[in-house]
């Protein structure tokens, strides 16, 4: 990305926001769907991640618009759901009634230059971000040798790790255990993290990362049985943009201390600021749920409500923990400071990894 | 006896939460939805499942297991109309079925054949639920013991069963099922992203296609245009009576058969990965195998009902293992089926490794849900065959824009873009020619439904063992040969020699005489040229890809020598060898129709569509075909548009789908469903 487009890019940003500032401060009159179905495009089939996090919403979201519109989960799937955020990037805001909801699979490709990326993120306007963490997790005897310290009492072991593919989530893992100094052979192929962890499982896998959601409902049997030890979390990010413990593992270190206490790891640098705008992309603002370009200020404000309603719910932290994990959902302003961590990430670091994955796994994406 | 004390209380408590007349009433509720929705084929669970997710969340656990468990066991039990019926697979949970069942139909045994395979439907889930109940609490060692080289040895072992399903001339089939494998590669490689024959100038085929487009276009199509040729009924005789006690009478002849494929329908359904696509042909091959008399095989023998359909409602159970015990789903509608579990109440129930101590219970509660369910959807079925039976006494030409308009709706469901209908008819039309020219069909959708499997366990395989080699040749060896990968060798090999031994026996396409050298050799220079370009095509992926070259190159040549050896042999034999088998000399006298007519109608649908959008097109398709090919009235062909058409909105808007569009809806603005 040339430096003038990522200049736009932040003015279209920043424009976006104040128009959401004064939106939001002026209480315009909001819309009223009343009678209105809401569709909500997922640009993945009915059987990922994102369908459950959109099939939770969806009767949440009905109850809090005004007016109580039906809202229906539309499945767009797709060239790696490049096809369904290039057909919204096509819809023009009329009477609030198509909403879109993108995923860290959707973000990657658009920060990588994907040729296939016909959409702009700076043109949609986001109402609601959900937030994710990651935790890596090994053998226990592995894990004992790294307790408390760095990662380089294991820097000789062979290492098989099973990915969905460089260029996609997992990138962020696999550049993790590259700057840790770990020789790590990826498996590809596998469809979703839970055969990853199935691999992990019979013993084929060697390390493995999971979700914070996957992780409490898949990997702490695992521990509890003594089978696998946790080892870091990738982290949460404060208000500031800051890494710190994720508050779902308080008591597990996050990479960075790892990577602080590991030779050869730094914690500036390129590398890192590839490694952390990456992770930004991909984790803490993994899920957004946007309004087409040219939306009006009334339903930014209406939609921004409803999802405030949700979240203050006397039953919210009940019923999204089972089913979203203990995520941060954040709207207005929040929202917005999430999707530009998300979706500007300074060209070096951009020109990093996109060297990186030719050098090391050959992917080009031109 | 630890693991009997815990689960006996469990089984207990499981009974005590299943016979409540709430519970059974949103069971039968999922059950009949599931019914009506497993009757249209291309619709299967996942289209029920979406259809009942806007309700489950906060429901009561209990009734929404219930609800959702009865409409996800009964798919494989109401497809199995359009398989005997029509010769349309209804999902991929009944392929097989189709190679007897219609057969049977076409001969007036349509009842016999529908109730043979709901008994041993029944039977099926029965023998899956009383089995899973014992081995669920042992599953999850047992499981784990399954990895990538014996996930790869199955799937080589699903694929030797192109042996026996290879038909008259075994090279024509290996042939098959090379081109259904490559066919199955067109995409993104599953390990480096490479693309194999697409580009992203053309995003439709970086996906690959669909099992349901594939399975539609290479069976529904070719009969239905083959029948609609002919311009009769499907049966050719008035339906025998007394049909369906025959059936169950069949059944109970064959109980032990009945026995032997519902347990390999369960063991299979366990492990993860495969998601059971291929266990109704290995259940077929399995019967064929083990039958003493094979001579009627593919033309309407009772046994080729009953193997595929004991294994298929059996599969069903055995999925529940990897979806509740792992938390990874063994199919789409399981994937559905676990998120929709997580709405349920207040998320109280996790599906995965804790599932077994914190919730046995539950897990109890649906398995003899599926086993319930199972029961009541077989009565129903079995009360309504004798009716629905019917439908083959119906001159076709009525059926076939009903049946063509379901199949195009259910294939653009796969990717909502125009291209699943051009897709549609162009599988179709190699399904023509692979029926006229005597190609194994089954053998080309084992291949593809394969494919993905067999290159990413074999690239997985070989990876994993590399390391493991370089740790040390003992560990490696160990890794790759192991006890149970052994034994599935040895089965593999007994299955090869004992099936190509047979093949020429069961016939899959059924009897075909033979025509002229030109017809069959023209299709096989274009099958030839096929393999050829997927060949050049992969070697052109650069080597640190090469993970997504080596298979379809492998593939590709086997494919090239076969192509090669059935070219030498078509110049040197006679023109009376089952080589140049074409069905069109033999149906000539019954066809009514030439072939290019017929398939100009639905070439005609799929322009008009692109014009005007599929409601539209549809509209005229309907209304010119019933006057035009049916000789119907101006009259009678608008009160069937009229219904044809408000069926398809009311299924479109129930699951809240639209159509395909047309130019017409780019430049205009309409309301749906014309939109």
């Amino acid at each position: 990305m040339s430096l003038s487009i990522f200049t736009r890019r932040a003015a279209l940003a920043l424009a976006a926001s104040a128009a959401m500032a004064t939106g939001a401060s002026a209480g315009g009159h909001g819309i009223n769907l009343e009678g209105k179905t809401v569709e909500w495009i997922i640009p993945f089939s009915e059987t990922g991640g994102s369908a459950k996090w959109a099939n939770f919403y969806a009767p949440l979201l009905s109850e809090a618009l005004p007016g109580a519109p039906t809202v229906v989960v539309k499945f767009m799937p797709g060239a790696g759901s490049t096809k369904g955020a290039n057909w919204f990037q096509e819809q023009q805001y009329e009477d609030g009634t198509v909403i879109f909801g993108s995923s860290g699979s959707t973000q990657f490709p658009y920060l990588l230059d994907d040729p296939r990326v016909k959409y702009e993120y700076n043109d949609w306007n986001v109402v609601l971000a959900s937030g994710t963490g990651g935790v890596a997790y090994l053998p226990p005897a592995l894990a004992e040798k790294v307790a408390g310290g760095g990662a380089s009492a294991i820097a000789g072991e062979d290492f098989i790790y099973g990915s969905q593919g460089a260029t996609r989530l997992d990138l962020v893992p696999l550049l993790a255990w590259e700057m840790l100094g770990l020789n790590v052979e990826p498996v590809f192929g596998i469809k979703g993290r839970g055969d990853g962890r199935l691999m992990f499982e019979r013993g084929e896998a060697n390390i493995d990362y999971q979700t914070s959601s996957s992780y409490l409902k898949g990997v702490t049997p695992l521990v509890e049985a003594g089978t696998a030890s946790p080892w870091f979390s990738f982290g949460a990010l404060d208000a500031d943009g800051n890494i710190t413990r994720d508050p779902t593992f308080p008591d597990m270190p996050t990479f960075k201390e790892v990577c602080e206490a590991t030779d050869g790891c730094e914690t500036s640098g390129e590398k890192w600021d590839a490694w952390k705008a990456f992770f930004v992309a991909g984790f803490p603002a993994q899920k957004m749920v946007f309004l087409p370009a040219g939306a009006s200020k009334d339903a930014m404000v209406t939609y921004t409500k409803a999802f405030e309603d949700i979240k203050a719910r006397g039953d919210f932290a009940e019923i999204s923990e089972a089913r979203l994990g203990v995520y941060p959902q954040m709207t207005g302003a929040e929202a917005t400071t999430a999707l530009a961590s998300a979706t500007q990430v300074p060209d070096s670091a951009k020109s990093f990894v996109v060297n990186w994955l030719s050098e090391r796994y050959g992917v080009t994406l031109n | 006896m630890d693991l009997i004390a815990t689960a006996l209380p469990a089984l207990n408590d499981a009974f005590a939460m299943i016979l409540q007349p709430h519970v059974i009433g949103y069971l039968i509720l999922g059950v009949c939805m599931g019914l009506a929705i497993g009757v249209f084929p291309g619709l299967g669970g996942i289209a029920g499942l979406s259809l009942l997710l806007p309700f489950m969340f906060g429901m009561e656990p209990l009734t929404g297991l219930a609800l959702m468990v009865g409409m996800v066991a009964v798919v494989p039990t109401s497809d199995t109309f359009a398989s005997v019926l029509m010769g349309i697979p209804g999902s991929s949970a009944s392929q097989a079925t189709v190679l007897d069942g219609f057969p049977m139909a076409k001969k007036g045994q349509a009842a016999r054949a529908l109730s043979a395979a709901f008994a041993s439907s029944l039977f099926g889930g029965l023998v899956g639920a009383a089995f899973l109940t014992i081995f669920i609490l042992a599953a999850r060692p047992i499981v784990l013991l399954f990895k990538t080289p014996e996930l790869l040895m199955i799937t080589i072992f699903g694929l030797s069963m192109v042996g026996i399903l290879a038909g008259r001339v075994a090279i024509k089939g290996i042939v098959a099922a090379c081109l259904g494998l490559l066919v199955g590669t067109i995409g993104e490689g599953a390990s480096a992203g490479e693309l194999r024959m697409s580009s992203y100038d053309w995003p439709y085929l970086t996906d690959g296609l669909k099992l349901v487009i594939v399975g539609l276009g290479i069976f529904a199509i070719p009969e239905i245009v083959a029948l609609l040729r002919q311009d009769k009924a499907i049966s050719d005789r008035a339906p025998l009576g007394g049909g369906w006690a025959e059936g169950v009478k069949d059944w109970w002849a064959n109980k032990w058969l009945s026995v032997r494929c519902s347990l390999i329908g369960v063991l299979v359904g366990v492990i993860p990965g495969l998601g059971g696509s291929v266990v109704d042909w290995i259940a077929y091959g399995h019967t064929v195998q083990t039958a003493k008399d094979k001579s009627e095989f593919g033309k309407g023998d009772v046994r080729g009902v009953i193997g595929p359909e004991s294994s298929n409602n059996a599969k069903e159970g055995g999925g529940l293992v990897p979806t509740l015990l792992f938390g990874i789903p063994g199919s789409g509608s399981m994937a559905i089926f676990i998120s929709a579990i997580a709405l349920l109440g207040t998320g109280q129930i996790e599906v995965g490794p804790s599932m077994l101590k914190n919730n046995l219970d539950f897990t109890y509660a649906i398995v003899w849900l599926l086993a319930l369910a199972n029961v009541v959807g077989t009565l129903i079925c079995i009360a309504a065959s004798g009716g629905i039976a019917k439908l083959t006494s119906i001159r076709f030409a009525l059926l076939a824009p009903f049946l063509f308009m379901i199949i195009a709706f259910a294939a653009f469901q796969s990717n909502q873009d125009i291209m699943d209908l051009v897709a549609l008819f162009a599988i179709g039309f190699l399904g023509i020619l692979m029926r006229r020219f005597d190609w194994s069909r089954p053998a080309f959708l084992i291949g593809f439904v394969l494919s993905d499997p067999a290159e990413t366990y074999a690239n997985q395989a070989v990876q994993i063992a590399n390391s493991r080699f370089r740790k040390g040749f003992g560990e490696g060896l160990e890794y790759i040969f192991s006890p149970i990968v052994i034994v599935l060798i040895i089965i593999t090999v007994i299955s090869v020699v004992v099936g190509l031994r047979q093949a020429k026996n069961i016939m899959a396409e059924g009897d075909v005489k033979s025509g002229t050298k030109r017809a069959p050799m023209i299709f096989l220079l274009v099958v030839f040229a096929y393999v050829i370009a997927a060949f050049w095509n992969a070697s052109l992926i650069p080597d640190h890809a090469s993970a997504d070259r080596v298979f379809p190159r492998f593939v590709a040549s086997v494919g090239l020598v076969g192509c090669a050896i059935l070219m030498i042999q078509m110049m040197m034999r006679p023109e009376t060898h089952p080589l140049f088998s074409d069905r069109e000399k033999q149906d000539a006298e019954d066809n009514t129709f030439g072939l290019w007519p017929t398939l100009a109608w639905f070439a005609g649908l799929l322009v008009l569509t692109s014009l005007v959008g599929f409601i539209l097109a549809l509209g005229v398709f309907l209304f010119s075909f019933m006057i035009w090919r049916a000789g119907k009235s101006p009259v009678f062909a608008a009160v069937y548009t009229a219904a044809g058409i408000a069926f398809i909105c009311s299924m479109a808007s129930l699951l809240n789908r639209d159509f395909p569009a047309g130019m017409l809806q780019s430049a205009v603005d309409l309301p749906w469903p014309l939109k």
